[in-house]
């Protein structure tokens, strides 16, 4: 089922090439002139194989969500195109994008806010079906909705109810179902199970893998949780900033990541379990993320990385460049870092090394912040391991 | 990894804070009061980190409140005990209690922009618990608030002191808010989900910051959270609560290798793990929170227990299941706990029936 991202192919269900969006920052009441650009996505490329699922990371306001939105065309992209099983998508307008849509679906994060209140079950489900004319008239719709019903695991008394009555859980089966009415070849999930109590989630993911093997369906799934994206996706994407930072099949990314960013954020997630947390490498990162209306010149991740160089980080802007078989890393010193040529620095040392580099006004003495964003944190020190 | 001292865990010490059979009951009229906490009781010492752990809805959340004396008068009835250095909190005049919020306990809640006030700037914030507090003159305050939101880590703060909460980031807010509650270096600290708003990177930092505190300062922290990844890095003896109860105490090593009751095996279970790979099966707890039974009928978890027996309901076995002893420093409420040592936690036979106990 793995197969290899960037091998191009027939069985290639989307490819996304430079994918931008950029949201203006208005200002003024009366004439408003736009002052700059929010760079929500900045250039991405990435290939979803037919039947395979791609898991999206990142922390929030990197983009991940805005990407999948544009793929399908719920928010105009400014530049790229997302070519859909050989259509460009972003081309399309009126009567034939809504035909396109029936292929892409999606599955939201807020399940009560996704459902409409004043609809019952029955009416959610039925309504894409009418809307593509699928379903064979009033009984076979009927017939289509207990089996998806079915197979989501809901009971048919469930039909007469409204989205408030259900827990969270089986609202979510209910997205999911409404998602899946339609059978379409690629569904976008954008945090299927971020809003659900831990328990819950699992019957969740365990139902998408479910459905996933009896439909044939492709997955994009976007997600916080570095653990449910394992857990469920062939192929990894980082994303930091708007662009991705790395690709690799997801049990290699996970064995090893190549990225600085990927290691910290890998090394951040807590597992449940005393004795890996103790011996766990816990890479601490220098403040928060930078705007990305002014993001950070050169690599982006360079004003918080603990691998920062001297040179090339700075100023350069490092391309997505094929590390091994399917692995796709943008830094510089991927290799130095991999083969632990290069070593760490704390956050203290980091933020130090960056107060030499910069010119830092306004600062008192005795502070050594040298960030000129709003929302930069000063680093802890690094824990004590074992 | 900084690990207290076996004094304080093994609870020689004298306990910041006891609560014993504490119990919430939330009335309104025209309907069947909803008991909340269900006779709870725990203790802390110095320097100790407890974890109270559940699901939304098990009453964690309430329990925290309860302590803190922050649950309104109307249709609310707490009873039990709670004493914070041996002093009774529960049924204390509003006088005192005030007195202690914010001197000698303190919380850090889970949302950073709604427990601060928008239209004040940080740094007044920060002073107005050292004026309340602590005798200080303005410009004192105003020092030692810059000092404390040094402490947290908060970069430049004679700057940060005069804006507002909407100009600082998630984890900055969270930091100050910890800055405001840590102002009179309180003997207990209630965390409740302090880092479920923030993205990873900014929660490592916000639980490195927690964990130095307890250890430089010596405070009790109980930390509120639905993670278990969370309490498996923090806390020492972690509490699991279910609907109003506390179903299993365990110091936490126990805990994760050997869980008894089959709620807590079943939560370990259902957690997609970062060190397991692709295909590592989940086996999720079989229905919702809402599918609770009250305590009184049987153990509120059986419907969704797979080890679940005929005596697990009050009417067959003629009791409620308590909470007893099991092995040293263990408490559980189980009659049909999961064995070990050969299984893995959680893996039964009915496991994977998710879809169909959806009700």
């Amino acid at each position: 089922m793995t197969a290899a991202p960037t091998s191009p192919g027939k069985d290639e269900l989307l490819r996304v090439e430079g994918l931008k969006v950029h949201f203006p920052i208005k200002r003024g009441i009366f004439f408003d002139h736009t002052v700059g650009h929010v760079q929500a996505v900045d250039g991405v490329d990435l290939v979803v194989s037919r039947g395979a699922t791609y898991g999206l990371v990142g922390e929030s306001g990197c983009g991940k969500s805005t990407l999948g939105r544009a793929i399908l065309r719920l928010v105009e992209p400014t530049a790229g195109r997302v070519l859909f099983d050989g259509t460009d998508v972003a081309a399309l307008k009126g009567e034939p994008l809504r035909h396109m849509r029936q292929r892409m679906q999606m599955v939201f994060q807020d399940p009560l806010g996704s459902l409409d209140p004043r609809q019952n079950v029955e009416s959610l489900l039925s309504e894409p079906l009418h809307a593509h004319g699928l379903g064979g008239g009033k009984a076979g719709i009927a017939e289509k909705i207990r089996t998806l019903l079915d197979a989501v695991g809901l009971p048919s008394a469930a039909l007469r109810r409204y989205p408030h009555e259900f827990s969270g859980g089986q609202r979510q089966r209910i997205g999911i179902a409404r998602a899946v009415a339609l059978e379409p070849d690629l569904l976008i999930a954008d945090e299927p199970v971020s809003a659900l109590d831990v328990s819950v989630q699992a019957q969740v993911l365990n139902l998408l893998e479910e459905l996933q093997e009896r439909l044939g369906m492709t997955y994009l799934v976007i997600a916080h949780d570095l653990a449910v994206v394992r857990h469920i996706s062939d192929v990894v994407g980082v994303m930091y900033l708007g662009s991705l930072v790395e690709q690799a099949p997801a049990d290699d990314l996970y064995e090893q990541p190549l990225h600085p960013y990927t290691r910290s954020l890998m090394s951040a997630v807590p597992v449940p379990d005393p004795g890996v947390e103790e011996r766990r490498e816990r890479i601490l990162l220098a403040g928060d993320l930078p705007s990305p209306a002014d993001p950070p010149s050169g690599c982006r991740f360079h004003t918080r990385c603990p691998w920062r160089q001297k040179t090339r980080c700075d100023d350069e802007v490092p391309v997505l460049r094929e590390l091994g078989p399917g692995r796709l890393v943008s830094c510089h010193w991927a290799e130095e870092i991999r083969d632990g040529v290069l070593h760490p620095r704390s956050p203290e040392e980091a933020l130090h090394a960056g107060a030499a580099a910069r010119p830092a006004p306004e600062t008192q003495p005795g502070d050594d912040d040298p960030s000129p964003f709003l929302g930069r944190d000063q680093p802890l020190p690094r824990a004590e391991q074992g | 990894m900084v690990q207290t001292g076996s004094a304080a865990a093994g609870g020689l010490a004298t306990p910041v804070l006891e609560v014993e059979d504490l119990a919430v009951t939330f009335a309104r009229r025209g309907e069947q009061p909803t008991r909340a906490v269900d006779g709870v009781s725990f203790s802390v010492a110095p320097g100790e980190t407890i974890g109270l752990v559940g699901e939304s809805g098990c009453g964690k959340s309430v329990t925290s409140l309860a302590v803190m004396g922050l649950l309104p008068r109307r249709g609310v009835q707490v009873t039990g005990s709670v004493r914070l250095d041996g002093q009774e909190l529960i049924g204390a005049p509003d006088r005192v209690l005030r007195s202690l919020r914010g001197a000698d306990m303190g919380m850090v809640f889970q949302d950073p922009l709604s427990s601060l006030n928008p239209t004040v700037p940080i740094g007044t914030q920060v002073a107005e618990v050292l004026l309340e507090h602590r005798e200080m003159t303005k410009a004192e305050a105003r020092d030692e608030a810059t000092r404390l939101l040094d402490r947290v880590g908060i970069p430049d703060p004679a700057r940060r002191l005069k804006e507002y909460p909407h100009q600082l980031s998630g984890g900055m807010r969270q930091r100050a808010l910890i800055a405001m509650s840590l102002a009179c270096s309180p003997r207990l600290l209630i965390a409740d989900e302090p880092t479920t708003a923030l993205d990873v990177t900014i929660q490592a930092q916000i639980l490195e910051l927690l964990r130095e505190l307890v250890v430089d300062s010596g405070t009790a922290l109980v930390m509120i959270t639905h993670d278990l990844g969370v309490v498996a890095g923090l806390c020492d003896r972690v509490h699991v609560m279910y609907a109003g109860k506390v179903i299993e105490t365990a110091d936490r090593h126990d805990l994760f290798a050997r869980p008894r009751q089959p709620y807590t095996g079943g939560l370990l279970a259902s957690v997609p793990r970062l060190d397991s790979g692709r295909g590592t099966p989940l086996t999720p707890i079989r229905g919702s929170a809402a599918d609770a039974i009250p305590w009184a009928e049987g153990c509120a978890f059986a419907p969704r227990c797979d080890n679940a027996q005929d005596d697990c309901l009050t009417e067959v076995s003629g009791s409620t299941v308590p909470l007893e002893p099991d092995g040293p420093g263990r408490e559980l409420r189980c009659r049909h706990p999961l064995e070990h040592p050969s299984a893995p936690a959680g893996a039964s036979a009915f496991g994977t029936d998710a879809p169909g106990a959806a009700r």
